[in-house]
């Protein structure tokens, strides 16, 4: 049973989960799903610096940080008992093209271990991936009002066209970065 | 409602944010809910690799299905909910009626749904992975959390110079 729970999930059991966060939440609390808010409460609570944007009371929206946390405690138990003992299988396609970029490390299935660690932080690719790819999510999804949870999942559920829009903008920004951007940064 | 109730919920209508103006106080134990449902959450996704970079990859060079079929899954199965809350008018456990905030539309969602696609294909993540990463080991990712920060406040700081 262990075994079999250790393999990476499809995406048909594990989408399915994910979309039940949305009825879970609201009927628990009538809550709306939603991640990027947590960084916004996170800078009313510890950096508000008189800024509009953060001068509301935080602290009725608590929850959402604890769910945060959750999330970092799933991570933690998924990773440390229910660890894939296999590599992760990724295209062969893309293997050739990280390849070209000196990634060939895929011991770490959620991250490149060759560009994303501690001792690239000062270097121009970790720098680019953790720095600026770090900053252009917390801008950008606070700018558009949301993330991938709160706009592509709770607000298209919620039949609201705002969020489809957001999501296409969402993908629209993803592969042009992705094809265009990155592979440059990458070989260089 | 008093005003400056009324003003802060404003506030917290603003983009992102949920909406609860649940009459009951309820003591702090009452979160413990929100963080068994994040706890599944976090499960989910690193075993089903949501949050592995190389998924994010895949899918914005359309190498994959994988990640279509769980974003669409969960749409599906999210909508279906919501349906099925709003036309049997099901109450929360507390037995109070459920609201759904429908975020409006603003330029904000072109401008800045576009910065967050750019940085979402650079690190592989949203923030929910994040922080599925940091929990899972990956304590580099801190920095980006830490860099994420930095960017909604600087959104913030910019709030009223930038196009909406």
């Amino acid at each position: 049973m262990l075994q079999f729970l250790q393999q990476p999930w499809p995406w048909y059991i594990a989408g399915p989960l994910i979309g039940l966060t949305v009825p879970a939440l609201l009927i628990l609390g009538n809550k709306n799903f939603g991640i990027s808010s947590s960084l916004r409460h996170v800078c009313a609570a510890c950096i508000p610096a008189n800024i509009e944007y953060f001068k509301y009371d935080w602290k009725k929206e608590i929850w959402n940080l604890i769910f945060v946390l959750g999330i970092m405690i799933g991570g933690f138990l998924a990773a440390y008992y229910l660890d894939n003992p296999s590599e992760i299988v990724v295209a062969p396609s893309l293997k050739t093209e990280l390849q070209s970029y000196g990634i060939q490390d895929y011991s770490n299935a959620l991250i490149p271990a060759d560009i994303v660690k501690w001792a690239s932080v000062f270097t121009f690719k970790g720098f680019f991936i953790l720095v600026i790819g770090g900053f252009l999510v917390g801008f950008g999804t606070r700018y558009a009002g949301g993330c991938t949870s709160g706009h592509s999942i709770m607000g298209i559920s919620a039949m609201n066209w705002a969020s489809l829009l957001a999501t296409i903008c969402f993908m629209i920004g993803g592969f042009f970065t992705a094809n265009l951007v990155l592979p440059f940064i990458l070989s260089h | 409602m008093s005003n400056q109730n009324q003003k802060d919920l404003q506030k917290r209508e603003l983009d992102a944010m949920c909406v609860n103006e649940s009459q009951l106080s309820h003591p702090w134990y009452y979160n413990i809910k929100y963080l068994l449902v994040g706890i599944i959450f976090g499960i989910v996704f690193v075993k089903a690799e949501i949050v592995s970079w190389f998924r994010i990859q895949e899918m914005f060079r359309l190498q994959s299905f994988h990640m279509y079929g769980i974003i669409g899954s969960a749409i599906i199965v999210g909508a279906l909910s919501v349906w099925i809350i709003r036309r049997f008018q099901i109450k929360t456990i507390y037995g109070e009626p459920i609201v759904i905030v429908n975020k409006p539309f603003n330029k904000g969602i072109i401008y800045g749904g576009l910065l967050f696609g750019m940085g979402w294909a650079i690190t592989g993540a949203c923030p929910g992975p994040l922080f599925a990463q940091i929990g899972s080991g990956a304590s580099v990712v801190i920095i980006t959390i830490l860099s994420a920060l930095l960017g909604t406040w600087t959104y913030g700081w910019l709030r009223d110079r930038l196009p909406h």
